[in-house]
């Protein structure tokens, strides 16, 4: 019998390499207690969280939580089936409701995740026939859309409008076609030049779906995310966003003006082959969403310290990931892997809580300890996060070396 | 188009990333020999696409497993 797993031998050869080091392991963190949207005992030590994505606080808003326990009462701990047989109930259709509220679209469909969401609308909207140009730094959610789908799949590279005119340019004038972009990037926290990025795809008569995963909350007038701060509302035919950072809980969407959208919930195998989100996941994210509609002070927070996180970092002599901070995605970049295991066990040590990232989730070569700010951060938190950096650097030169 | 012509320059393409220096021809692989992870093998069909101003779809890659597969599949996009 060939053993299946064996061609993961040199994952497992590696993962335990880096354990064996005697550094907690990156990938395998338990929070035993979550005190705060930005706090979690780990390792039985409070840590403060730089990792979570909870940008806006929503996780223990009060009036979200008794949202959910109100339909946890009334409608069980689940729907037991897909939205299209017996999983559609009065949530469901309240938490759609408010997303066209918030987005100001005539359509909104919601998955059971963000991953879900692109897989199903990237895999069915472009078929056998059409073709996809995604960006190179496109979510993995997004490349697995398209190995589920039919259509020719070609890449541009990431941002990079010139390129993706020229790659456009090489395919037949009259095929369908689907321009893949994010608002925020999740690895750099870079933003796209959506203007620029759009205003060639419409060139070439590509239809356009933004994911907006990163953005939701605090970016344009209505916190719809980079499309709308770029004053692009009217060219975009698709937005794609997650509940599972801004809104604090776990499900995905999609939101459009497009006369025809409502079909894909009949079309879309993401969508109707599992079951629909617990009914008290789906109120949770309705209460979520109106209040994300006027939670200027919330925003206005999450941008001062996002801003400050940036500037303390980089007075600090680290090598920051974007020259200016772009988003509320603030990383630091590592010159390799060892570099960057080592550190982040130092400030998980120091209670500190940011991400591992390496190749394959960022782009070729790149190492980030990733920050990400919450509304929940205060000014005071950013000074403690900085001189804790500061202080896991320390100790590890004050370490002699392997 | 020239398929020994495509071949001399593909080479060329890839040895920049040919970072243990060892000798291409036909049959090198670009996952056994040449150890390309799935990113670095991104980076270099985007610069075969630029060179020829084709596109060589992603959905082609899996089957293009070496030197010689990648030349004819150039020599066929380009038609």
């Amino acid at each position: 019998m060939t053993d299946l797993l064996s061609k993961f031998d040199p994952y497992i050869a590696e993962h335990k390499g880096l354990l064996d080091t005697g550094v907690n392991d990156p990938f395998g963190v338990v929070m035993t207690q979550v005190l705060s949207p930005t706090r979690a005992v780990i390792n039985g030590r409070e840590t403060i969280l730089v990792g979570t994505y909870n940008y806006m606080g929503m996780t223990f808003d009060p009036d979200v939580i008794a949202a959910g326990k109100a339909a946890l009462e009334s409608f069980g701990a689940g729907s037991t089936g897909s939205r299209v047989l017996n999983g559609t109930f009065a949530p469901h259709i309240a938490v759609e409701q408010a997303l066209k509220d918030f987005y100001g679209t005539k359509s909104a469909i919601v998955f059971s995740t963000g991953y879900q969401a692109n897989l199903g609308m990237v895999s069915t909207l472009a078929g056998k026939g059409d073709y996809i140009i995604l960006d190179a730094d496109s979510h993995a959610s997004i490349y697995d859309g398209c190995k589920l789908g039919n259509a020719e799949v070609v890449r541009f590279r990431h941002n990079n409008w010139q390129d993706l005119d020229k790659r456009l340019g090489r395919l037949p004038a009259d095929a369908g076609k689907l321009v893949i972009l994010e608002g925020v990037y999740s690895m750099l926290g870079d933003v796209a030049p959506l203007p620029e990025l759009v205003a060639v795809a419409k060139k070439h008569k590509a239809m356009t779906m933004v994911d907006e995963a990163h953005a939701m909350g605090f970016f344009g007038q209505h916190g719809r995310g980079v499309y709308e701060e770029m004053g692009l509302e009217d060219d975009i035919d698709f937005v794609v966003g997650t509940f599972s950072k801004s809104v604090g809980t776990v499900g995905g969407f999609a939101v459009s003006n497009h006369p025809k959208f409502e079909i894909l919930r009949l079309v879309c195998n993401p969508y109707r082959f599992t079951a629909s989100l617990p009914p008290a996941v789906a109120a949770t994210a309705e209460a979520s969403i109106r209040k994300l509609m006027n939670a200027k002070e919330k925003r206005d927070n999450l941008w001062a310290v996002s801003r400050k996180l940036h500037a303390g970092l980089k007075a600090a002599g680290f090598k920051m990931a974007t020259d200016t901070p772009e988003s509320a995605i603030i990383a630091v970049l590592l010159p390799d892997q060892d570099s960057t295991v080592a550190m982040w066990h130092q400030l998980l040590e120091h209670g500190i809580y940011c991400n591992m990232s390496r190749p394959p989730a960022t782009p070729a070569g790149i190492f980030l300890l990733r920050c990400s700010l919450s509304a929940a951060h205060t000014l005071a938190d950013v000074d403690t996060i900085v001189s804790r950096f500061i202080a896991a650097r320390d100790s590890l030169s004050a370490m002699p070396a392997a | 188009m020239n398929r020994e012509m495509t071949y001399a320059r593909l080479i060329e393409l890839i040895e920049p990333f040919n970072k243990k220096g060892i000798a291409l021809a036909e049959a090198t692989s670009f996952a056994d020999d040449l150890e390309l992870d799935s990113l670095t093998v991104m980076d270099l069909v985007a610069n075969i696409e630029d060179e020829w101003d084709i596109n060589m779809p992603l959905n082609i890659l899996p089957d293009l497993e070496t030197v010689g597969q990648l030349a004819d599949a150039v020599v066929k996009l380009k038609g």
